[in-house]
């Protein structure tokens, strides 16, 4: 119960932070802590692989994608034109407040293991709730089809994307002008070579 | 069984959930309104998982999984999106972009 308050707390602010903050990197740090505590959630709702993919997927693999997306959008300024970074002035009660936060977090997960005991055997065994071998059991029997549409939802992703960066490339002249050259090279080479 | 109601988990689903709403209205910034809608899969992961766990059931796992997948894919087309419509060193606004108006 303590454990769900703290981290709904820690859920709700830093959702609020998500939105709020001025700049897009302190919202991808926001929605990093939010993701973080999502995840200790799940762990206490028995739900340990999804929680683990969560940490991997968003925090891994969504995050980084915002943050390149960030970097990439403000790739113009130079960060050596503007002199060097020194730490801003509340780097002390920032790292008080993300370090509280993480033996919250950490505080969590212990009591939340006092407080959901295992139903029906001990840890590893297969057929116990929400343990990898009963998850991937039914992601392949059971529920077959939302696995296939996942599939197919990805790869719809996979060509939507390259068709938006390959118009993109087909756009800039530079691009262009690299593709004439591989290409010219590549016939030279054919040339040289002989066809076979 | 569960020491926390469903209903505690019902209402911070619902109150991410509207932080996410909120996000996607208020704010003009096209990432922060992705990331507002990121917030809005996670409040129906949390829901997918909790009712998962009260009758025990793996389904409501499996479809968060599906959601995750979902949310992946979304963030990675709303992205690429994103970086073929504003030019960099632009003040980037939602509201200024008629590119995709037909």
């Amino acid at each position: 119960m303590i454990a769900f308050w703290v981290l709904a707390i820690v859920v709700i602010s830093s959702a609020v932070w998500t939105i709020a903050a001025r700049k897009p990197v302190y919202s991808v740090v926001a929605l990093l802590l939010n993701f973080a505590a999502l995840a200790v959630l799940y762990v206490t709702l028995s739900a340990e692989f999804l929680a683990v993919i969560q940490i991997i997927v968003y925090s891994g693999a969504i995050l980084v994608l915002f943050v390149f997306v960030i970097a990439l959008l403000s790739s113009g300024v130079s960060p050596f034109a503007t002199g060097p970074n020194r730490l801003p002035k509340i780097w002390l009660p920032a790292g008080i407040i993300v370090l509280t936060a993480l033996a919250l977090l950490v505080y969590a997960v212990s009591k939340a293991i006092t407080i959901f005991p295992r139903s029906t055997g001990p840890v590893g065994t297969a057929n116990v709730f929400g343990s990898v071998a009963d998850f991937g059991t039914a992601l392949f029997t059971v529920q077959l089809l939302p696995f296939e549409v996942t599939a197919l939802i990805l790869m719809v992703a996979v060509i939507g994307v390259i068709t938006l960066g390959g118009e993109q490339m087909a756009e800039s002249p530079a691009a262009r002008r690299q593709e004439a050259k591989a290409d010219r090279s590549m016939r030279e080479a054919i040339l040289r070579e002989g066809y076979d | 069984m569960m020491a926390v109601p469903i209903g505690h988990y019902l209402a911070l689903a619902a109150v991410m959930f509207f932080i996410g709403v909120i996000g996607v209205i208020v704010r003009r910034n096209p990432l922060v309104m992705l990331m507002s809608i990121e917030l809005m899969f996670n409040s129906a992961n949390l829901l997918f998982i909790a009712f998962a766990r009260v009758w025990l059931q793996n389904a409501g796992q499996i479809f968060a999984f599906l959601v995750i997948t979902v949310a992946a894919a979304e963030a990675a087309i709303g992205l690429a999106i994103i970086v073929t419509t504003f030019r960099p060193e632009k003040y980037v606004d939602v509201d200024e972009v008629r590119s995709l108006h037909g």
